[in-house]
């Protein structure tokens, strides 16, 4: 993860302020092929410690099981495309309950097939939690996220960081 | 519980189960079950279709051949490769059930994954949704236009293409320059911020990868050596592979 290098580096200076009295949870997802597939449990250490900078440490909120021990989302291997719809979200069920324990109002996804998934169960399955990329939470942790930039976030997160 | 005894006819000259452990390295472990069911317990996909990873590598040491590599389930596993992660004896089941996609004729496998993964060799982009480079560069072109214009200190943002010598590829799911397009400048934003010296290539930029979840092993060789021939073409060190 080149978000946590960077920040470290102090290249990319995010911070929490924005958040420190709105209080909102994130709970984030480890996704399959980046984390247990891929770069171990290295990549999502990687992730968290990006992704307390940007939301406070205090309004993360893991799940469980999580990292390399992950549940996959249902939404790899094709399985989005493959036509089997209630399948698909049968197989979602344990992720949704996943998210759902946390009472995050945020999933951060960092894979397109978990976010296109994610958002898909949260509609079935009623959660209301929303679901974003990682590059939009940096960007507004550092008050540079244009007004159209903001199509995953909820009406809490609209206004800040905007100038009017 | 099964309904009724499960038969076996008489012994197989080859199993399906012999033929995957030939081309896994050390057999894939697929004989060293010890039917613990850790798999089975912390898979999300047991139940659908009434199988689970357990059932289904004992349905391959049965030699069930038939019914192996006709079950749909083998499109109900994602190969999140979590039963692998847990089982005490390393049993490779994700590569058993790409090995069940495999043996699939192409035109019975769930079409729009096949779509998708044809649609990808149209030109050469990549792109599932068939999307060409000249539309990319066009959409990227007039929204970069107009957040130089529109968003104060934001005159000298770059999304180049084809740069030669820069140190990162960047790739793009095709799903953001043809659906949500806004979602491609945070990330611009920040490379920018950071100082990466990074392009997007022409040759193969699409992210995605349909080829491989058909589990066709030609298609999706051809697809990763277009992307790999985009990277090396303009001499980049790293190739992003987005969010």
């Amino acid at each position: 993860m080149k978000y946590a290098d960077w920040i470290k580096e102090g290249k990319l200076p995010v911070n929490s302020d924005w958040n420190k009295d709105l209080k909102i949870k994130f709970t984030l997802q480890d996704p399959c092929q980046l984390v247990r597939k891929s770069f171990g449990d290295k990549a999502a250490e990687d992730m968290r410690y990006a992704v307390k900078k940007i939301v406070g440490e205090e309004n993360f909120i893991d799940m469980t099981p999580n990292m390399s021990n992950n549940f996959c989302c249902g939404g790899g291997g094709g399985f989005l495309q493959s036509g089997r719809k209630d399948e698909r979200r049968r197989y979602g069920r344990i992720k949704d309950d996943q998210i759902k324990a946390t009472e995050a109002t945020y999933v951060i996804a960092p894979c397109h097939n978990c976010h296109s998934q994610l958002h898909d169960l949260s509609e079935h399955y009623e959660g209301g939690y929303h679901v974003v990329h990682m590059w939009t939470l940096i960007c507004l942790s550092l008050g540079i996220l244009g007004e159209n930039e903001r199509t995953h976030l909820g009406p809490d997160l609209q206004d800040i960081g905007l100038d009017d | 519980m099964a309904e009724s005894a499960i038969k076996i006819s008489g012994k197989k000259q080859s199993r399906f189960l012999d033929k995957v452990k030939e081309i896994l390295p050390e057999g894939g472990n697929l004989d060293a079950c010890l039917t613990c069911g850790a798999c089975s317990s912390g898979c999300p996909a047991t139940g659908i279709d009434d199988l689970d990873p357990r059932k289904v590598l004992r349905m391959a040491a049965l030699g069930m051949d038939e019914e192996l590599t006709t079950t749909p389930w083998a499109w109900a596993c994602t190969m999140c490769m979590r039963c692998i992660y847990v089982c005490p004896m390393k049993i490779n089941i994700p590569q058993l059930v790409f090995n069940m996609r495999a043996a699939w004729p192409t035109d019975k496998k769930p079409k729009g994954i096949v779509g998708s993964a044809m649609a990808a060799r149209k030109n050469d982009s990549g792109s599932a949704m068939g999307l060409t480079s000249e539309m990319v560069m066009e959409t990227v072109e007039e929204l970069l236009e107009e957040v130089q214009e529109e968003q104060e200190g934001w005159e000298n943002l770059q999304a180049p293409f084809d740069k030669k010598g820069a140190t990162y590829v960047l790739n793009q799911n095709s799903r953001e320059p043809q659906m949500e397009e806004d979602e491609m400048v945070p990330l611009w934003k920040i490379l920018d911020m950071v100082g990466a010296d990074w392009t997007y290539a022409t040759k193969g930029w699409a992210a995605e990868n349909y080829s491989m979840f058909m589990a066709d092993d030609e298609l999706w060789e051809e697809n990763v050596r277009l992307k790999a021939s985009g990277v090396d073409d303009l001499g980049a060190k790293y190739w992003l592979n987005t969010e």
